[in-house]
């Protein structure tokens, strides 16, 4: 189990009677044959305003790479810290990518947005990929991505 | 030392740096056909303009990227729907499609990573550092065979699979270091070591709040000309606060969506600069022609490889295992030694044996890059060399003349030189003589006097041990056993007789080819590979000492082929000419790589008499490519001892052999081969002003004859038989 209270704890104002209640949400993301290298994806969640609140997880382990995820980039200036110890390998075409994660209460049904960056070396950088709003009544439906993402749900 | 970090990283990377560099040559291709095939470049043309050729075409556009190629793609959204294309600039339609190339998508992770992710990584990067080490270490080492850095490319001489190795590495070493740097410094940047990561501003806090303004008009954009654009990202459609991104070669900005201001600038670090320039020196992105130039060098190290590994093999096949050879820098005796065959490299192992035995600290080595500076704790040098054909140095022993007269001054430890060789030879360990005459003339104090040993005979190697036992106070019983050379048996396949009436008898004896193992074939040993002039041992029964014929055919016939005369109260001639169909000898081969015709298409003038014919026949029957071969044949009587005399006419109607001349020393009109010289020595003189190669074969006698009479016809050119010897165009084997 991938704990996010920690670094949530650190970047937002979600304050620790929040982070009392938590919950294991499950992210899944699955790819679309797009014929191309591992995609590298950023998930991360902002606020009501826009503004960056924190990261749940980095699929794609070399930095150097993370400027094409342009918003997150933009967001974090690249900070490693963000994703510290929330950091796997790349996701392949047609492949899915699933995440458990124990995610304050306090993020649902209060206009937070969960985003997720794509990047595919030699193809298109596509920031903001997905967007979705963090609802309980959201969870289990699927969305579809822009350019690489087939499906994206969370599930609690 | 430095032969031993070329040889062991080269053999247990061998199989990885094939990969690599096989995968290499095949990605240099790539960025050459990318910029032939991009759309031509406008000159001239902005950023600004091209964004509004696109948009015109391509509303939905979100991000151009131009490739150091020159090739620029598009991507944009259209009704929801992703699309992607290669820009014609001049239009800013779309023509062809953005979508990675499968292959070369495959390749790239093979190359980078052996498709294993990480792990591959890393390597990779061990196979390149091996490969930087590989260069250095082979650039010294031909310096060291060429005779020093001013020579790295004069002409290159020796066995097949050596000459090989040097003569492509000494090209293809540039593109190796540069590549292999290269990609260390590639592997570095991906592995975070170096500060290179990006640099792009931070995100302006305000923005104008205004949309719309068209890329065409903003002033930034206008004034980047498209070849120093390497990216432009658009702002989300309906987004008031988004921004334009614009990464040039120099560095990275925003730019307003509303009004055209640039927000925010950075300029790219040294650091990224310079990896930059990095990835386009190793890649060839944006340097197609230097790419190919790399992949043409990567393309010689699989050939490096195998040709290393087969001299490797040689080496190893030419010289016995020496137990307990101690390290150049530590041995306090140092035995060098000039092996032609390998026998003399047998004496050295039993001297090696009974001198560590005896307590000392002893390393053998060839004498052949003879470094005095490595022998650190050296307190007696011992030189066992043989002699080559007229008192040549043998293969193993090449340049050590030069080397000694090249030394800053002679060693302190004290020198001891044995010669090898075989009495009824006038050049008897001339080559030996020449060592010990060279040194002394350099003033290195002797160890104990020159001496000789004779057709290996073991009497004379002990009687040599016993003094160099007394010069170091040693009991030094040196019982040296010949060692029997590996053969495989021969069966006569047919023989023709000749000579009978003129009192030479000779034969051509033609056995059948044996079977080759496939390990002989891949490395070349036994009988898997000759050519016509190399060498057949033959052992006749009752001896150990091999007796050498030369070879008058080579694998692609089929056979083995030699020409013998019957010596009176000769061994192995003996046992030879009594040979009848079906009957068996034991035999091997020996490599006589000097004694090749070489390729090319300059004309061959072979010479020989008697049985000299052998070898000159065997490279007219293998001369497939009618390059213009002339033939000066010496025998005693045409009706008695013209060897290959039909064959020969054939071989001439065939185109195998332009012009034959032939000398009888018996008859109305007796008259010798270098008879036959003088006779046309205009014809002979323009071949040989062509370029001609010229290969005697024969008696001693004869080979004297003709080197005088070519003296003559050379003359009035001014060139001589010494010369065309020093330029490897004159080669003889004699007996």
């Amino acid at each position: 189990m991938k704990s996010l209270l920690a670094s949530l704890a650190l970047t937002t104002a979600l304050t620790v009677p929040g982070l009392a209640l938590a919950r294991p949400v499950t992210l899944t993301t699955t790819l679309n044959a797009y014929g191309g290298d591992g995609a590298y994806l950023a998930l991360y969640v902002t606020d009501a305003t826009g503004a960056y609140v924190g990261s749940l997880w980095m699929a794609g382990g070399k930095s150097k790479y993370y400027e094409h995820l342009s918003d997150w980039y933009r967001a974090t200036g690249g900070d490693p810290a963000q994703i510290n110890g929330i950091t796997g390998a790349s996701v392949g075409a047609g492949r899915t990518l699933e995440i458990t994660l124990d995610l304050a209460d306090a993020l649902f049904d209060a206009g937070y947005t969960l985003h997720v960056d794509a990047a595919v070396e030699e193809m298109r950088d596509s920031p903001n990929e997905v967007a979705v709003p963090l609802t309980s009544a959201g969870a289990g439906t699927a969305v579809r991505g822009r350019r690489y993402v087939a499906s994206f749900s969370y599930a609690m | 030392m430095i032969r031993a970090l070329h040889r062991w990283p080269g053999l247990l990377a061998l199989l990885l740096l094939a990969v690599l560099t096989l995968s290499g040559a095949v990605l240099s291709v790539f960025p050459a056909a990318e910029s032939l095939s991009a759309p031509g470049t406008v000159s001239g043309l902005s950023t600004a303009e091209l964004a509004a050729r696109i948009q015109a075409v391509h509303p939905g556009v979100e991000q151009i990227r131009r490739a150091p190629s020159g090739r620029i793609i598009a991507y944009w959204f259209t009704d929801g729907a992703p699309g992607a294309g290669v820009i014609d600039p001049a239009t800013g339609r779309a023509v062809a499609s953005a979508d990675p190339n499968a292959v070369e998508r495959w390749l790239v992770n093979l190359h980078r990573s052996l498709l294993l992710g990480d792990g591959g990584r890393l390597v990779v990067a061990a196979g390149a550092a091996v490969l930087l080490t590989l260069a250095f270490t082979g650039a010294a080492l031909v310096a060291r065979r060429m005779g020093g850095w001013p020579r790295w490319f004069a002409p290159a001489r020796g066995p097949g699979a050596g000459r090989l190795h040097v003569e492509i590495a000494r090209l293809a070493v540039f593109g190796l270091v540069l590549s292999s740097a290269t990609a260390l410094w590639m592997a570095a940047a991906t592995f975070e070591l170096l500060p290179d990561g990006s640099s792009a501003p931070a995100f302006p806090a305000a923005v104008s709040g205004a949309t719309g303004m068209a890329p065409g008009e903003m002033a930034v954009l206008a004034a980047t000309p498209v070849s120093e654009l390497r990216e432009l990202g658009f702002p989300y459609p309906g987004d008031a606060t988004d921004v334009f991104t614009l990464k040039t070669d120099l560095g990275t900005g925003y730019i307003d969506q509303g009004d055209g201001r640039l927000l925010a600038w950075a300029d790219l670090t040294g650091w990224q600069r310079m990896s930059k320039t990095v990835y386009m020196l190793h890649t060839g992105q944006g340097a197609a022609i230097l790419g190919l130039a790399l992949g043409l060098g990567a393309l010689g190290v699989p050939v490096l490889g195998t040709t290393g590994a087969l001299l490797w093999l040689g080496r190893r096949r030419s010289r016995p295992h020496i137990p307990a050879n101690q390290p150049a820098a530590r041995a306090r005796t140092v035995l060098l030694v000039g092996s032609e065959g390998g026998s003399t490299w047998g004496f050295a192992a039993t001297l090696h044996r009974a001198l560590t035995a005896a307590g000392d600290s002893v390393h053998a080595a060839p004498v052949a890059g003879f470094d005095p500076a490595r022998f650190h704790q050296a307190e007696r040098f011992i030189v066992l060399v043989a002699t080559y054909g007229e008192g040549d140095a043998p293969t193993s022993a090449a340049g050590f003349l030069a080397r000694i007269e090249a030394m800053d001054r002679a060693p302190d430890a004290p020198l001891a030189v044995l010669g090898f060789g075989d009495r009824s030879f006038p050049a008897f360990c001339a080559f030996a003589e020449a060592v010990e005459h060279r040194a002394r003339g350099r003033g290195w104090a002797e160890l104990i006097p020159f001496d000789t040993v004779d057709r290996q005979s073991p009497q004379d190697f002990a009687r040599w041990g016993r003094v160099l036992g007394e010069a170091l106070g040693l009991a030094l019983d040196l019982v040296h056993q010949p060692l029997r050379p590996a053969t495989q048996t021969l069966t006569l396949h047919d023989r023709r007789d000749y000579g009978a009436e003129v009192q030479a008898l000779t034969a051509i004896l033609r056995f059948a080819l044996p079977p080759a193992s496939l390990w002989q074939r891949i490395t070349g040993q036994g009988f898997a590979r000759f050519a016509p002039g190399d060498l057949l041992g033959v052992l006749p029964e009752g001896s150990d000492l091999p007796r050498f014929y030369s070879l008058a055919s080579g694998g692609r016939d089929g056979f083995v082929e030699i020409v013998v005369r019957k010596w009176p109260g000769g061994l192995c001639s003996g046992q030879l000419m009594a040979l009848r169909p079906g009957d068996r000898v034991a035999a091997f081969l020996r490599p006589n790589p000097r004694f090749r015709p070489e390729r090319g298409r300059a004309p061959l003038l072979l010479i020989g008499a008697g049985t000299g014919i052998g070898p000159l026949a065997g490279i007219v029957r293998a001369n497939l490519s009618r390059r213009p071969v002339s033939l000066y044949f010496g025998m005693r009587h045409p009706d008695s001892d013209f060897l290959y005399g039909e064959e020969l006419q054939v071989w001439r109607g065939e185109g195998r052999l332009a012009r034959l001349r032939t000398a009888a020393s018996r008859g109305a009109r007796p008259h010798y081969v270098q008879d036959a010289l003088r006779a046309e020595a205009a014809e002979v003189a323009r071949l040989v002003r062509a370029g001609a190669r010229i290969m005697v074969c024969g008696g001693r006698g004869m080979a004297a004859g003709v080197a005088e009479a070519l003296a003559e016809i050379l003359a009035p050119s001014g060139l001589t038989p010494a010369m065309l010897k020093a330029e490897g165009r004159y080669v003889e084997d004699v007996y």
